[in-house]
């Protein structure tokens, strides 16, 4: 276990995080032990309200558990992950600033120059798809071209680990299969450590190496840890007709089925 | 509504009061028509006085001096307003432990304030300026801190893990989104430091609009005070014009729909 913590790219160690008085708080997960290796894609699976997010967050600095270490690389994490990148589920870029600019200002606490950094962001918003589109600002553009946006600002700053708050979710259908292609197309190339939270199992599948289910909340914890076997490079819409995505599917969904209908049935009560 | 018959219809409105107002002081319908000019004039006489008073060039260093005085008490106050507003919305202590005082501040009405600044500051243009000042600063003030205050936070973590440092964020983030605050409420800064020179120079100076007004006044020439407000109407106008060109200029990024969200 040591040993495997100290590898780890992310490694939570019996987190729980409470928000409020530690008293009588809400817990919104306990006993977290979940570590990720470098290069490997982990999925997190959750009903809603089961604490996916804070998960994440307490993995990228910007919560502090209230019990257990988060080790990044081998060493504690204190403040602000900075060896990740963190992609929103919300709108989350500079809305007065233009596509390239909001690519370019990213390399800036890099200490790169402006002309470099520039450079760069045109050859990222190229390899998103939108080299024609760089002197948009946010509003001009369509959902899932900010999302693109908002990947090219991330993995320009080219971070050990990618942080992922269910990015899709705001999408349609058809952009965030195409959305979930560009992703698997662009860490295909340099393998970093990603943890994805999604609460659409089908989406995780998809693209992780291995799921985690979370219970539902309050106090969630993990229940299961499924690795996914299918082979890359994979086409998001593809894989979904292969007899062991429905295998792996069947199998999480299972346990996943029950945390749900647990989860509304507390949403019902209140 | 097509542009052509909105501009038909607005110019309309405005020639059906000019032709009331001419037929109700030219002919005797309300009283006799000299005792009725002495309270509303003519338009006709308010036009040619307007002429007369472009025409002598006499009205232009008045103007020129309430213009001075608004963009000087513009500067300073809006100067003022984002660097108190910032400093009061990053430091949580000062904001807490001045906001009754600003309150207080704030609720005066600075009319009180012009015999004060006259005593201090003379009769020239420097009183008109720190009354406009007074107003333009606590609009902006406000502003700055409210939109320093309301930065999204999804925005503000996203660029923290970026990686980017206090000076960093500042510039990048919440000097954007204060200026974003100090535009919208453009229109309104500058309407109020052309309101403090004016009032400032109605109550005591030996030139501007405002003084030309009270001169007018004061010897019951109700001719010469409309033609004042007439030239301070076009003049405001005019300046408003402004402000929507450097406004649009400067906040290219944003959605449409949102600029008509004024203070």
């Amino acid at each position: 276990m040591d040993q495997a913590t100290s590898l780890a790219a992310v490694a939570l160690n019996d987190v729980a995080i409470t928000f409020g008085p530690k008293v009588g708080g809400y817990t919104a997960v306990s006993g977290i032990d979940l570590s990720v290796r470098p290069g490997e894609f982990v999925a997190i699976v959750g009903p809603t309200g089961s604490g996916k997010s804070t998960i994440l967050n307490a993995a990228a600095g910007l919560l502090k558990p209230s019990q257990g270490k988060v080790r990044i690389f081998g060493n504690d994490l204190a403040g602000l992950n900075l060896r990740s990148g963190y992609l929103f589920q919300q709108e989350a870029l500079m809305p007065w600033k233009t596509a390239l600019d909001n690519v370019a200002v990213a390399l800036e606490p890099k200490g790169v120059s402006r002309s470099e950094a520039l450079q760069r962001a045109r050859d990222w918003l190229t390899r998103v798809g939108l080299k024609a589109f760089v002197d948009r600002y946010p509003h001009m553009l369509s959902g899932g071209q900010r999302k693109r946006v908002a990947l090219a600002q991330v993995l320009i700053r080219d971070p050990e680990i990618l942080l992922m708050d269910e990015p899709f979710g705001p999408l349609d259908a058809q952009t965030r299969q195409i959305m979930g292609n560009l992703l698997l197309s662009l860490w295909a190339a340099d393998r970093k450590a990603v943890m994805f939270v999604t609460h659409d199992l089908e989406e995780a599948i998809a693209l992780a190496d291995r799921v985690v289910l979370l219970s539902a909340g309050p106090a969630a914890r993990i229940i299961g840890d499924f690795p996914v076997p299918l082979p890359r490079p994979r086409d998001i819409a593809e894989v979904r007709m292969e007899p062991t995505f429905h295998h792996i599917h069947k199998e999480i969904w299972a346990s996943l089925r029950v945390e749900v209908q647990k989860a509304y049935a507390q949403g019902e009560g209140t | 509504m097509p542009r052509l018959k909105l501009t038909v219809l607005q110019i309309g409105v405005g020639l059906i009061f000019l032709m009331l107002w001419h037929v109700l002081t030219v002919y005797p319908i309300s009283g006799t028509p000299k005792q009725v000019q002495f309270f509303f004039s003519t338009p006709l006489d308010v036009l040619k006085r307007c002429w007369t008073l472009f025409a002598s060039g006499e009205i232009w260093r008045h103007l020129w001096i309430t213009l001075v005085e608004t963009i000087l008490a513009f500067l300073f106050g809006a100067g003022g307003g984002i660097i108190f507003g910032f400093l009061f919305a990053r430091k949580e202590l000062l904001a807490a432990v001045f906001d009754p005082y600003i309150k207080a501040a704030n609720a005066l009405p600075r009319v009180v304030l012009a015999p004060i600044f006259a005593l201090w500051f003379g009769l020239g243009i420097w009183s008109k300026v720190a009354l406009g000042f007074t107003l333009v600063f606590f609009i902006v003030f406000f502003n700055v801190y409210q939109g320093v205050r309301e930065v999204s936070p999804v925005v503000l973590s996203n660029a923290r893990m970026l990686g980017m440092n206090e000076r960093q964020l500042l510039r990048h983030v919440y000097w954007p989104s204060a200026l974003t605050w100090v535009f919208s409420s453009l229109h309104t800064s500058v309407g109020f430091a052309l309101v403090g020179a004016v009032v400032g120079e109605y109550l005591g100076s030996s030139a501007g609009l405002g003084y030309k007004i009270h001169e007018a006044e004061s010897v019951f020439d109700v001719t010469g005070v409309f033609a004042g407000m007439l030239i301070l109407s076009v003049f405001v106008i005019l300046i408003d014009m402004l402000v929507t060109m450097i406004e649009n200029r400067f906040l290219v990024w944003r959605p449409q729909t949102s600029l008509a969200a004024q203070t």
